[in-house]
This record gives C-alpha cells, sequence and structure tokens, in this order.
C-alpha cells in the first residue's frame, strides 16, 4: 500500500517534470520561432524550394491572379523548384530590409531598390552570382542598360539581377483638369504653372486639392531628390562626400511646395504621408497632381486602388525653368542571400528570368495584360536596348492600350536620368522631417531646414563605408 | 551535512519545481539576459564592412554629440509626466467611479478595459484617424462647435507642453487606462467597507475619505503601479511612430526609443548598431538607477 502510494507520487514527479520541461521547451520553440524565417532548403532529392519574390497584394485580384498562374506555369516545367512569393505592394520596406540584412533573415532571394547593394554587402548578405549568370542562364542579359547593371555590380563581381527601372515626372488628374477649365494635354513645367494649375483645381472643392506630396517613410527626401535634380541641384558632390542641397535650387523646392501649401491652401492640411496615400487620393478623385513613375498607375492606381486608366496623364517633373534638369531614376533589382545554396541560386535566376525578363511572359506578358484589363503602353520600364530593346517597342506597339498622347510631354522632355544619392535610404530619411516642417509649419525657417539637414547628412557620409 | 547523500533528496524534492522553472529561465536567458550581454558588449564596438572590433567610447561619443540627443531626452521626460498626470490620475478616479457606481457597474468595467484587448497599433490608428487634420474626427466636432481646430499630432508648436504631445499623450492614456483601471479597482475592493463607514459616521466627505481612507489604502499599488508606468512611458516609441512617423513636426515627438530605432535601422545604410546599443544602454542605465533609487526611497519609508 505504501509502496504502491510512493510509486504513485514518484510516477507523478516524473510526469509533473516531463510535462513542465515539454510546456518549457514549447514556450522556447514558441518565442523562437517568432525570430526564424522559415527556412528553404535543397534536399536530396534534388528539389529546391527558393523564396521572397515579390508578388502582387491579393487586394490587386488581377495581377494577383496572373502572378499564381505564371508560379503554377513555371512549378510544372520544373517540378523540382518550389517558388515562394511575399504579397505585399511594397517588398523593400527599407528599415525592414536594414534589420533583416542586420539579423540574417532576409529572403533567399529578396527584392531591393537600387541603391540598396552596399548595405548588403556591408552586412555580408549578398551573395556573388558572377558564375551564374550568362547567355544561356539569361538570355536578353547583354541587352539590360547598364544603367540598370550598374547598381547590382561591385567592382567586376555581380550581386543581383535588376527587374525594373523608372525616372519620375508628374502625374495628373485630367478629369480633375478638365473640370477646373484647364487643359488636361498640357500639363504644367514650372513650379508657377503648378501653383496656377494646383490653385484651380483646389477650388473644386469637395475636399479635392490640387498638388500632394510625401514627407514621410522616406519618401519626403525621395522625392526632394527629384525636385532639386529637376531645378538642376544634387544631393551631394560628385564624390558622394559632402552634402550640396544648401543651394539656391534646394531653397526653390522648399518654397514652391510651402507656397503650394500655406499661401495657395492648395495642399491637403494632411501630411506626414508615405507612399501608397496619394495613389489613394488620386483613385478617388482627390487630388490634381503628384509626382511620380508611370508604373504608379498600372501597377497601384487603377489595378489597387481602382482608378480609371483614361483619367491620368503625365508631365515631366515640375522645375522652376521648365525644362527639368535631371531626374531621380531608380528600380528594383533582386539580391540573393549569402546563405543561399548553389541550387537556390540557379533556380531563383531562372525564375527571375521567366517572370521578369522574358518578353512575352511574367510582367512582360503583355497579350494577358490587355486581355485582362490591366493598362498596357506605358513608357516605362525601359529595360532594354540592342535587339531586345527594338522588339521591345515592337511588342509594346502590338498591345499598347493606353492613349499615349497623355504621357507625351513627360516622354518628349527625355529627362537626364541622374541615378541615386550616395546611402540614398539615409539622405531621404534625413530630408523626410524637412519635407514635413514645409508642409506643416506656416512660419517653417527653410534656410535653417537645409542647414541642419546639411550637417546631418555630412555626417552620415563621413561615417559611411559605402559611399 | 551537504554530504552528497543529502543532495539527491533535496534534488528529487525540488525536481518539479526546477522542470518549471526551466522554460521560464531559458526563455529570459535566450531573449532577455543574453541581449542585454550582449547589448552592453556592442555599445563599445565598431563593425566596419563586417569586421567587429573593440571602439572604446566612441558609440558614446557620438550618441552624446547628436543634435537631437537631448531633444529626445527632453521629448521622453515630457511624454512621461504628461502620461502620469493623465495615465495615473485618469485610472485612478475612473476606478474610484466605478467602485461608487450601483448601477451597470459589469458593464461600464467592460467598457473600460476594452481599448486594452486592441492591439496598440490599431487603437494608435484609430487615433490617427481622429486627429487627421482634413477629415479626422476631432477637427470635425470643433468646426461644428464653431471652435478653432488643430493640427494636433502635426501641430509645429514648440512651446511646453506641445499641442503634438498632449495628442500623443491623449491616445496612449486611453489605450492603456484600461488595466490600471481594474488593478485600482481590485485594490479599491479591498478596502475593507467598516473604514469608510466609520468615516461617514464621523462625518467625512468624499474628497476626506479618499485622502485619509482610499489613497491610504491603496499606497502599495499606488506606488508599485507609478514605478511601472514610469518604466513603459520612458520606453515611449509605437505611439508617436503610428501617430505621426516617429519624429513630429520640428522632432517635436522624437523620443530616446525612436532615436534608438533610427540609429538601428532607419538609416539604412548609414545604419549603426553599436550606436544604437550606446544609446540603449544610456537607457537601460538611466531607468535601472531610476529604480532602484524609487525601491530603496519606498523600503526606508515603509520601515
Amino acid at each position: 500500500m505504501h509502496r504502491r502510494l510512493h510509486g504513485r507520487a514518484g510516477y507523478r514527479k516524473v510526469a509533473g517534470v516531463t510535462v513542465a520541461a515539454a510546456l518549457g521547451l514549447a514556450a522556447v520553440a514558441a518565442c523562437s520561432s517568432s525570430s526564424t524565417t522559415s527556412a528553404s532548403t535543397a534536399s536530396d532529392t534534388g528539389h529546391v524550394t527558393v523564396g521572397g519574390f515579390c508578388a502582387p497584394p491579393s487586394s490587386s485580384p488581377v495581377p494577383y491572379r496572373e502572378w499564381n498562374e505564371d508560379v503554377a506555369t513555371f512549378e510544372k516545367a520544373n517540378p523540382n523548384i518550389t517558388i515562394q512569393s511575399i504579397y505585399s505592394a511594397q517588398c523593400d520596406v527599407p528599415a525592414t530590409l536594414t534589420a533583416q540584412l542586420a539579423a540574417g533573415t532576409e529572403p533567399d532571394v529578396y527584392e531591393t531598390y537600387f541603391g540598396d547593394l552596399n548595405q548588403a554587402l556591408d552586412a555580408g548578405q549578398a551573395a556573388d552570382i558572377t558564375q551564374y549568370v550568362n547567355s544561356t542562364t539569361v538570355p536578353v542579359w547583354k541587352d539590360i542598360v547598364p544603367s540598370a547593371i550598374a547598381p547590382v555590380t561591385a567592382g567586376k563581381t555581380l550581386y543581383g539581377i535588376p527587374i525594373f527601372n523608372y525616372t519620375q515626372g508628374l502625374v495628373i488628374n485630367r478629369q480633375l483638369f478638365t473640370q477646373a477649365g484647364l487643359n488636361p494635354n498640357t500639363p504644367p513645367t514650372t513650379w508657377a504653372q503648378v501653383e496656377t494649375d494646383a490653385t484651380a483645381i483646389t477650388k473644386l472643392g469637395n475636399g479635392i486639392y490640387g498638388y500632394g506630396d510625401y514627407s514621410a517613410d522616406n519618401n519626403g527626401g525621395w522625392h526632394f531628390t527629384s525636385e532639386l535634380d529637376a531645378n538642376g541641384g544634387a544631393m551631394t558632390n560628385a564624390a558622394g562626400t559632402t552634402a550640396s542641397f544648401d543651394t539656391t535650387q534646394g531653397m526653390q523646392v522648399l518654397d514652391a511646395l510651402h507656397t503650394l501649401r500655406f499661401t495657395d491652401k492648395a495642399m491637403s492640411p494632411t501630411e506626414a504621408l508615405g507612399w501608397g496615400t496619394l495613389q489613394k487620393q488620386m483613385a478617388a478623385g482627390k487630388l490634381g497632381m503628384y509626382i511620380a513613375a508611370p508604373d504608379d498607375i498600372y501597377q497601384v492606381i487603377v489595378p489597387i486602388d481602382g482608378g480609371n486608366v483614361n483619367d491620368y496623364g503625365m508631365g515631366p517633373l515640375p522645375s522652376v525653368s521648365g525644362t527639368p534638369a535631371g531626374t531621380l531614376s531608380g528600380g528594383d533589382a533582386y539580391l540573393f542571400a549569402k546563405r543561399d545554396t548553389p541550387a537556390q541560386i540557379e533556380a531563383g535566376i531562372k525564375w527571375i528570368n521567366f517572370q521578369d525578363l522574358t518578353l512575352g511572359q511574367g510582367q512582360y506578358n503583355l497579350a494577358r495584360n490587355k486581355a485582362d484589363g490591366i493598362p498596357v503602353g506605358f513608357y516605362e520600364p525601359q529595360m532594354f536596348q540592342g535587339a531586345t530593346g527594338t522588339a521591345y517597342t515592337a511588342l509594346l506597339n502590338k498591345y499598347t492600350t493606353i492613349n499615349e498622347s497623355y504621357y507625351s510631354t513627360f516622354v518628349n522632355a527625355n529627362e537626364t536620368p541622374d541615378g541615386q544619392p550616395a546611402d540614398d535610404q539615409a539622405l531621404y530619411k534625413t530630408l523626410d522631417p524637412v519635407m514635413l516642417a514645409v508642409l506643416t509649419n506656416p512660419n517653417a525657417n527653410m534656410s535653417q531646414l537645409l542647414k541642419g539637414a546639411t550637417s546631418a547628412v555630412n555626417e552620415i557620409l563621413a561615417n559611411s563605408s559605402g559611399g | 551535512m551537504s554530504s552528497p547523500h543529502s543532495l539527491t533528496p533535496r534534488l528529487r524534492r525540488n525536481l518539479s519545481a526546477y522542470g518549471f522553472l526551466i522554460g521560464g529561465v531559458v526563455c529570459f536567458a535566450l531573449f532577455s539576459w543574453y541581449p542585454m550581454v550582449r547589448e552592453i558588449i556592442m555599445s563599445f564596438q565598431k563593425t566596419q564592412l563586417g569586421v567587429t572590433s573593440w571602439a572604446g567610447l566612441v558609440n558614446y561619443r557620438r550618441i552624446f554629440n547628436d543634435p537631437t540627443f537631448w531633444t529626445a531626452w527632453r521629448n521622453t521626460l515630457e511624454f512621461t509626466l504628461l502620461a502620469l498626470i493623465f495615465g495615473f490620475a485618469v485610472p485612478f478616479f475612473v476606478a474610484i467611479l466605478l467602485n461608487e457606481l450601483r448601477h451597470a457597474k459589469g458593464y461600464l468595467r467592460c467598457l473600460v478595459y476594452l481599448p486594452v484587448m486592441l492591439p496598440p497599433a490599431s487603437a494608435l490608428l484609430l487615433f490617427a484617424y481622429f486627429y487627421d487634420p482634413t477629415y479626422g474626427l476631432f477637427n470635425d466636432i470643433l468646426h461644428t462647435l464653431h471652435l478653432p481646430t488643430s493640427q494636433w499630432v502635426l501641430s509645429s508648436g514648440t512651446r511646453w507642453p506641445t499641442a503634438a504631445m498632449i495628442s500623443v499623450v491623449i491616445a496612449a492614456t486611453w489605450m492603456n487606462m484600461g488595466g490600471a483601471t481594474l488593478i485600482y479597482l481590485a485594490a479599491l475592493q479591498n478596502i475593507p467597507g467598516e473604514l469608510y463607514e466609520a468615516a461617514e459616521l464621523d462625518g467625512a466627505g468624499i474628497v476626506k475619505k479618499i485622502r485619509h481612507i482610499t489613497i491610504p489604502q491603496t499606497k502599495l499599488v499606488l506606488s508599485m503601479l507609478l514605478l511601472l508606468q514610469i518604466i513603459a512611458t520612458m520606453q515611449m516609441f509605437v505611439e508617436a511612430f503610428i501617430l505621426d512617423g516617429g519624429q513630429g513636426v520640428n522632432n517635436n515627438t522624437e523620443s530616446v526609443v525612436y532615436l534608438i530605432y533610427q540609429y538601428a535601422f532607419a538609416m539604412s545604410s548609414a545604419s549603426n548598431f553599436n550606436s544604437a546599443a550606446a544609446l540603449g544602454v544610456v537607457l537601460l542605465v538611466v531607468l535601472a538607477a531610476f529604480s532602484g533609487g524609487y525601491v530603496w526611497l519606498t523600503r526606508t519609508r515603509d520601515r
């Protein structure tokens, strides 16, 4: 009896310890599972899973369906490869990428902006893919414009594959232009004209504002850079060692924005806006003009925010002179995590080639885009030259659905692409508060703001290993 | 006495305790203590091109020379002070009110606690809509009442207390007061009713009852919550981050933790984990010193 009781107690104790330890381990597992990413590995059977590709979100149903069709087609043709997608309208959020790179938790293949390579190299997270890219794996490689190859190359080593490039102009809402008695075929080119037109559009009332701009999430500084380039300025000197925006051109940008906001009252009192907000306002018919690349229209305003493609057009970037001296230019590229197996790199390149760099397929399946009602015929991306460039133009002409004349003043301006400044995202981030102050503070001291940002940028550039 | 024979039964006796302990200890060690030690080490290092080396006080010098360093501390203290005035007093009086109510007690208790159940990001996004200068609820109300409207979190004024910071504090108080209210309520319900009866017989009014009975009787809970609240509010981050991006106009909502975030992540290629770690250590030291001092002070008074 006694023994049996003792036995029971012993059993209970052991069971208790086991349960407690199991709970403990489960807790550890629960804690740790949030901090690790899904490991994608090549198994012994030769099957390879590779992930991180930036896919349209489900809120954008048509592109979302097209993407999934493409993945299915690709996986059927390559049964040993599984593609993992990140369904998001914005896959590269700079602060998130920085955190991922530092922790080594970035996806196997990760989307970056042109300009992110130095950071990935600093973090030791960019794999050398030089030996994997050739005329067999990426047939159009030799025809990709050099300005898109440069951002993924360091010395002679290739670290990524560009998939998209852009320059910026002034997106206009043609319908609001017409309603305000303006000619939508001649978008404004000077800041003075932007003011006049924006004022006229704002007078329509009903919560409509003539002009909008960003001042958060690095987008404020990003647009400031483009607006500065258009005025003939530059964020840094040619060597990228000191700031050079505390100039007349820089002041002209801030002056124009401050006047639009507080003198003309042609900008909304709601500021601190980041990417994604102005597109919604444009689609809702509440915004007359804002600065963007053409893809905002066919990738965001129309498919995600439900705008009507015929309501929009584009002019060149506004400037003081009316002829933009240049524009910020950039794009997206895939980099490969250092931990990737050769099989993953090969599979990743195979997918990128299929989806992003083959005319008639994936993003260039213009026949399907046309059939699915996605607007076709935009001037950008302009990724190819030579034979591929010619073939692309022919393809574009064959399937164009948009009214190209709505974009003619933007295309004819043929803006000089200035690329991006050294440490671009850090600089954009530093200029965000400047833009925010100019757009929210009626008494903003603009020269003091530029001086403060200049010393902050100089500090960044002095400490930068990449710049 | 400490022969190996006596160790075994004791170990056996405490085995399940250790078993239960292990989960917590491992979790704390892995996710709390180890990062803390790492942070202190990192704050004295520098990393260039993937190579880490000792850097002495370079990171500390950098953060102290940052012109926004003192701004961030001033803002953080401003938030802490305002959040205490609102976040400490409001729940206390709401709890007293709830305790005095005879009807709909459960319903109101639930209502007060409801905001705590919202994820902070959702609660703050709600307030972001309330504060919107163009379409926001608050400006709509002010407009209807023919009162001057405000830019709320995007106000550019720098005179203390700034409208921007007050807006942040209002949102934070609404979000967090439920938890504190419930704890106060529990403490209030532990006060024996006879004390109030005796006070009433002596002719004490509501103010006197609060001063001489309620506050002394809930002193322990009050002082504990004060400490916890100061530690929590000094780590202000998500409130301003969601409402105005973190910095606000003229840096007037930039907090110390936001500055840490900025050093670590927001500056992309110019990010510097070591400087972020240094600032984290400074915050840790300040909070530890404060907590230590506070605990010591309250202890001596209890004696």
